[in-house]
């Protein structure tokens, strides 16, 4: 024991001919005449600059963290009243100042469960033609046009949906619906328009071009052997695509997927317009309700003490799904998510 | 079952099946873009682009102070979000080989798409509350800001890393010292890509309307003070959507129109200057090889 310490020793202290330690020293300009004798290469200016961008880059981290801590302390009159009680509390009511969160946290799970319904096999076959099918000289134009539906401001999805898609939801597809579903609790009541559908079908919408777009990435980063192995014991090109690249790429498609879901957890203005605002839970699609994202914007102007409180704890509670879904999105997409496009609707 | 005409034909349906989704998802876009030039467009005049939102439904009103609250809001917004978002860049593209660098990029990344309506209330909390400004301009400035921030960041990183590392290396060999470096090489090297990622950021943040909501609120007056209200183009459209009055629901179709016209000009710009950039580069890196293999 002693003597393997006492090597041990050596081996710290005595190191012929192994590496030096590096010191402040060496990293010294030298040369006879030089202004620099004896400064270290990295001086004055080089520390003031990776100082300063250091501290400007850390801003967004320490805004985030301010904002939890700011939520928490707006909302702690309605955490101290309602306690947990809060996400489950059904009434939402000024007047009696109860307030609860459950018809918001359901309506946000209805709108976005339709959205992902319609908008994820809708996008994954938009990566698949764009990635796989479609002729070299169309896929950059396609592509842009895809991702300008990103470009629409959020608001003007809104204002369409209210003189466009309202009146083909009220003619032709809730009663579509209607005829067929019609005997489950889903589609009870009579087509307004103004509801969780249409909000619904919008959101899907809205969410198609990040799905799609990321999913291409992820359908592109595909190694060109998968294809041609498959293609190569005879397989045609739809059994290309589902066995080589559709399985090759399901990671990045799924946190596309998680990705499209986070935005349709936080878009507010669209669906503000076309939810018809009603604070109740409700089962028919056919009904209006209310998502969390559009509670706040409805309310924010009039809402005071212990109402404001709790429309806080809702944002707070909003704030903290995003991120989880965006945490899991980025962790399945990797680095690919940098290639979002840029341009997004009032999110 | 498995024939070879089965398969072909499963082959066919599904290519028509992915050409219908992409025709699908294009057929909302044609009819947004159609709906707003035909419902706004009758609504142009002069005396409508000058006019203020005076909000009565009488005749003669317009979205004048609309358009200059939303030039105003991105304006402030790009000077407060373009130099932090673009050093945030330069940080995490030339010294973010640590741990803070992956932390950062990592928030960047979420917060890109982060809800914009939590944005907003960060900007409330910070601004409207904290700083007891009220609701003001600055303050939907600072949200929009906020917005603005990860998507300039992230282009901005991106460019620095299609600078050719060959660029860097000539530079610190000829004694420049590191932070010069970085601005007179690698960011003036990179400006196509800092250029584009900064107009896409302003195209985005132009169309945002919850923030605004929460913090720059509306106004029907002509305001340029950075600490009162201000109107802005998509509270425009959204406190008239709903109007019974046809010159206000005109109003928001106009507004609209203003809106889409800015932010698509802006895309469409950014995306063919892009086009013709790496057309010109390829023309020109091919025109050095014929040159340089007729040398030897």
């Amino acid at each position: 024991m002693e003597a393997i310490r006492h090597i041990l020793r050596l081996r710290k202290t005595y190191r012929p001919g192994g590496p030096r330690q590096i010191r402040q020293k060496d990293i010294m300009a030298s040369g006879k005449g030089s202004k620099l004798r004896g400064k270290p290469l990295k001086f004055g200016g080089d520390l003031v600059f990776e100082y300063t961008v250091m501290a400007v880059s850390t801003l967004t981290l320490v805004l985030v963290w301010l904002l939890v801590a700011r939520m928490v302390f707006d909302a702690r009159l309605s955490i101290e009243r309602f306690g947990f009680g809060f996400l489950i509390g059904g009434e939402w009511n000024p007047n009696r100042d109860v307030y609860g969160a459950l018809p918001f946290i359901f309506g946000t799970l209805v709108t976005t469960g339709i959205a992902v319904l319609i908008g994820v096999p809708l996008s994954i076959g938009i990566a698949t033609y764009l990635s796989e099918l479609a002729p070299p000289w169309s896929k950059g134009p396609l592509s842009f046009v895809v991702e300008l539906l990103a470009a629409v401001p959020s608001v003007i999805y809104g204002l369409w949906a209210m003189y466009a898609l309202r009146p083909v939801m009220v003619d032709t597809v809730e009663p579509f619906f209607q005829s067929i579903l019609g005997w489950t609790p889903l589609f009870q009541g009579d087509p307004v328009g103004l509801d969780k559908f249409t909000a619904g079908i919008i959101l899907a919408i809205m969410i198609i071009p990040t799905i799609a777009s990321v999913s291409k990435e992820a359908m592109m980063a595909v190694p060109d052997s998968q294809r041609e192995a498959a293609l190569s014991i005879g397989a045609t090109r739809y059994e290309t695509t589902r066995i080589a690249v559709l399985t090759y790429s399901r990671s990045g498609i799924f946190g596309a997927c998680i990705l499209g879901l986070g935005r349709a957890v936080g878009e507010t203005m669209a669906v503000t317009m076309t939810i018809g605002n009603a604070n109740s839970v409700s089962w028919s699609l056919l009904d209006p309700g209310q998502t969390m994202a559009s509670l706040i914007a409805n309310n924010w102007g009039e809402a005071q003490g212990l109402q404001l409180s709790a429309l806080i704890e809702i944002a707070l509670v909003l704030f903290i799904i995003a991120l989880l879904v965006n945490v899991l999105a980025r962790i399945m997409v990797g680095r690919l998510m940098s290639r979002v496009p840029a341009t997004g609707g009032g999110l | 079952m498995n024939t070879y005409e089965y398969r072909k034909l499963k082959n066919t349906l599904a290519s028509g099946l992915a050409l219908a989704c992409v025709i699908l998802a294009l057929i909302p876009l044609v009819y947004i873009l159609a709906g707003v030039v035909v419902k706004g467009a009758p609504a142009l005049s002069w005396e409508f682009l000058t006019g203020r939102t005076a909000g009565t439904g009488e005749p003669g009103e317009g979205i004048g102070n609309a358009i200059v609250g939303t030039l105003l809001l991105v304006f402030y917004a790009s000077m407060i979000g373009l130099p932090v978002g673009i050093l945030t860049g330069v940080y995490v593209s030339e010294y973010g080989n640590n741990k803070l660098g992956t932390t950062v990029r990592f928030f960047n990344d979420v917060l890109a798409n982060f809800p914009s309506i939590v944005v907003g209330l960060l900007a409330y909390a910070l601004v409207v509350a904290y700083l007891n400004v009220g609701f003001s301009l600055i303050a939907g400035a600072v949200a929009l800001s906020v917005i603005m921030i990860p998507i300039v960041a992230n282009t901005t990183e991106e460019a620095l890393r299609m600078v050719p590392n060959s660029l860097r290396e000539g530079a610190l060999a000829l004694g420049v010292a590191r932070w010069r470096t970085v601005l007179k090489v690698m960011l003036v090297n990179g400006r196509a890509g800092i250029v584009t990622g900064s107009l896409l950021a302003i195209a985005r943040i132009a169309g945002e309307t919850a923030p605004l909501l929460l913090t720059a609120f509306y106004s029907s007056y002509w305001s340029f003070s950075p600490t009162e209200p201000v109107a802005s183009l998509p509270l425009t459209i959204f406190r008239n959507y709903n109007s019974p009055s046809e010159v206000l629901l005109q109003q928001a179709w106009g507004a609209a129109l203003v809106l889409i016209l800015i932010v698509l000009t802006l895309n469409i710009g950014v995306r063919l200057s892009m086009r013709q950039k790496t057309k010109k580069s390829k023309a020109v890196r091919t025109r050095w090889k014929t040159r340089l293999s007729r040398r030897d």
